[in-house]
């Protein structure tokens, strides 16, 4: 259990960029990708913003190369383009080279094929073939049957907003156990009527750009997005001398047991996921020197994680930000974007700035980093945040 | 490879009258139907009533079947919670899409919402257990509940925890049925349980249930069985599954079994994923199942409680067996399952 777990590959689409290059030149250069909504019907489209992507259904046909009878949702779509950039980046030619496996992650899986359909497919039998893309595993299936594999471990977590992370997790544990050699993981999420309606009834939609950690902020913007990262066993790296981007160095998950949907008042399962994580690389909090923050810009989520990164780090904190203001919210993809954003952080050296900040927080003195830092970043911890209190951080370091 | 893990404690709601853990199967639900749902045990006697007319099926049958487990397994608490669910709180996913169509996306209220989230299961019993471990639930078709064992194995093996919840839990909803009627997943003609592997048509006959288990790894007086071995494959050939049943039992290291347990549903077109073993394995007692419960994504989480059982009572009741072995002592259990072609899995339970 002591293996190191390489990170050799990734792929991401967002509302910032197609790709792992046009995210990162977006986040340097302080880019969000936030606007009224365009592809989805919906009566909330001026009370809303979020982070879309601007590519079509039928574009994302045509560049993955489906036939006129594919029944993808959304979700798979995405999810297809950020995996197979994510193999490319790896190198990776025959991808059962190795014992290879995928785990993904979703909370809408098909729900946008569903609420477009829902009625019509009673009558309708040209669009009943989606009727079996609804299930959330069904995304992942598609994953894995573009990136040919076969005969292997492939499985979907839905965590809610924490569902990536704990794919990576799961991922990262599978090869330390040496279950597998190499693992793809991360998540997708599109759009739908259903989320938008779901948190617009909950009242936590910014009708504006959302400001995460400002003592002023409305509320989160929907995003999204999908993101893959490539993770190889020690043997594998050697073997095929691989170039390793950054390590998954430690990770944890907790539960709040507070509430359904809000997090507790101190952070309690945050503070644990944190603990849990540190634990697990073996590393002091004064060894964090990034934290990219879940900061959703809920009034709720960014008091209860200030609260827990002061537990954890003291009135020390090291520079943190929330990238959601960038994407949006982009759900059950946001754990697996930001880790991709963490590696980008460790390559490139530097901090990302957290948009749209103005006024620091009542509460406490936590003030979060507000322009592009340039430093050597070491490792960087990234939280993600659920539904049913599900909590979950993970480090990336530069070395093993 | 480490700790050993264990079947501590178990706990089935069903279709059948499997709620009550000191009978085995002897009371049978004949249906003659082509969809059926699980018994509710008398929830009120574990969820106060208030909460519980808010809950959906799934929650409540989470809440009171992991209550039962861990009262089986003599244990207050767990380390961890870990759930597999193919559709989650299906209903609810309903009654939230269709109020948006219906009410053109106003007057909506989150509760339905909130209960669609695939985690809510596990987190509501995160919250009624105080259990602030390690939380995660998956969701991937007919290898969700596996996914959760392989999971939970992953760190009893590793001590990274001793006692973990895992079930595998599913709801049925009308419009689901509707909509898998008319692509024929579930079968146009009624038929009755003990009959349906010879229906000789299209389709299952719909079920749902929640099946709870505390899995450790430390042997108790509760103990009903070793999970040995689990494996996944997204995909399987109909002519390997025999083959890779063999290369399973080799990784570890059986030469034979004593029972095989098969998740086959009457399914003209799928069942055939299950010739290959029934020929291979002919001198082997078989069992089937959900004849008893139905086909959901968790369906084969009913298979664990079924071989847990048959392992520590060391009998079969007559009402699962596909052929007739006589065998005197049942050590070693092989589950197989799949769903129209997709998500197989090979799980290997020992007498412990």
């Amino acid at each position: 259990m002591s293996k190191g777990v390489a990170i050799t590959g990734m792929g991401i689409i967002s509302a910032i960029g197609n790709n792992v290059e046009e995210n990162h030149q977006a986040l340097i250069h302080g880019k969000k990708g936030i606007s009224r909504v365009s592809k989805i019907k919906t009566i909330h489209k001026d009370d809303i913003m979020v982070g879309e992507i601007d590519r079509t259904n039928q574009q994302f046909e045509e560049q993955i190369g489906l036939s006129q009878d594919n029944n993808y949702s959304r979700t798979a779509l995405l999810g297809v383009v950020a995996a197979k950039e994510a193999i490319k980046n790896a190198g990776i030619t025959n991808i059962n080279d190795c014992k290879t496996g995928l785990i993904s992650s979703t909370s809408v899986g098909g729900m946008d094929k569903t609420e477009m359909y829902y009625y019509d497919y009673l009558t309708n039998t040209s669009t009943q073939k989606y009727i079996e893309g609804h299930h959330a595993g069904d995304s992942t299936q598609k994953i894995a049957e573009e990136l040919g594999i076969e005969e292997s471990l492939v499985t979907t977590i839905s965590t809610a907003c924490s569902s990536a992370a704990n794919a990576i997790m799961m991922g990262a544990r599978l090869i330390k156990s040496g279950q597998l050699d190499r693992v793809i993981v991360g998540g997708a999420d599109c759009l739908s009527k259903f989320t938008i309606n779901g948190f617009k009834t909950l009242m936590i939609l910014s009708d504006t750009y959302n400001t995460p950690f400002d003592d002023n902020r409305k509320g989160l913007n929907l995003g999204e997005a999908a993101a893959f990262l490539v993770l190889e066993s020690d043997a594998v790296v050697k073997a095929n001398h691989k170039k390793v981007l950054a390590y998954v160095k430690g990770y944890g998950n907790a539960n709040d047991a507070y509430h359904q949907t809000a997090s507790s008042d101190h952070g309690d399962g945050a503070t644990l996921a944190m603990e849990k994580a540190l634990k697990v690389a073996n590393l002091k909090p004064t060894d964090i020197d990034y934290i990219n923050a879940h900061g959703t810009a809920t009034a709720n989520n960014d008091l209860s994680e200030g609260r827990a990164i002061i537990r954890i780090f003291g009135n020390e904190a090291p520079d943190f930000s929330s990238t959601k203001a960038y994407t949006g919210h982009t759900l059950a993809a946001a754990g697996a974007i930001e880790a991709v954003y963490a590696v980008l952080a460790i390559q490139n050296s530097v901090v990302y700035p957290n948009l749209n900040f103005e006024t620091p927080m009542h509460e406490f003195g936590l003030r979060p980093q507000l322009t592009l830092k340039e430093k050597s970043l070491n490792t960087v911890m990234s939280n993600s945040f659920g539904f049913g209190g599900n909590c979950s951080t993970l480090i990336f370091s530069k070395g093993a | 490879m480490g700790s050993k893990v264990y079947i501590n404690g178990i706990c089935a709601i069903s279709a059948q009258k499997t709620f009550d853990n000191t009978t085995f199967l002897e009371e049978i639900e004949l249906y003659n139907d082509t969809v059926i749902n699980a018994i509710d045990p008398n929830y009120k006697e574990f969820i106060p009533p208030a909460s519980a007319r808010r809950m959906a099926k799934g929650i409540k049958m989470g809440i009171v079947a992991s209550k039962l487990a861990l009262k089986d397994a003599t244990l207050d608490n767990i380390d961890a919670i870990i759930t597999g669910t193919g559709l989650g709180c299906v209903r609810d996913s309903e009654k939230f899409v269709s109020a948006i169509i219906d009410h053109d996306e106003q007057f909506l209220t989150p509760t339905s919402f909130i209960q669609s989230t695939h985690n809510t299961v596990a987190g509501q019993i995160a919250l009624e257990l105080q259990c602030k471990g390690y939380n995660f639930t998956y969701v991937h078709g007919s290898n969700s509940f596996e996914s959760a064992v392989l999971d939970a194995k992953l760190q009893l093996e590793h001590d990274e925890a001793r006692h973990i919840l895992i079930g595998g839990v599913d709801e049925l909803a009308p419009h689901t049925i509707k909509i898998h009627r008319l692509i024929g997943h579930i079968k146009a003609e009624s038929v009755t349980a003990n009959t349906v592997l010879n229906s000789n048509s299209k389709g299952a006959v719909f079920g749902e249930g929640g099946n709870f288990f505390v899995l450790s790894n430390e042997q108790a007086a509760s103990s009903y069985a070793e999970v040995q071995a689990v494996k996944l494959f997204n995909t399987l050939n109909k002519s390997s599954v025999y083959t890779q049943a063999i290369e399973f039992l080799k990784e570890n290291k059986i030469d034979h079994i004593d029972a095989l347990i098969l998740g086959c549903n009457g399914d003209v077109e799928y069942d055939s994923y299950y010739e290959g073993l029934r020929d291979g394995f002919s001198n082997v007692q078989q069992l089937y199942y959900k004849q008893l419960t139905g086909e959901f994504y968790t369906a084969s989480s009913f298979a664990y409680w079924l071989g847990a059982k048959v392992l520590k009572t060391q009998s079969i009741p007559n009402v699962v067996k596909l052929n007739s072995v006589d065998k005197k002592s049942m050590d070693s259990v092989l589950i197989y399952n799949q769903y129209r072609g997709e998500n197989h899995s090979f799980t290997l339970l020992r007498k412990c």
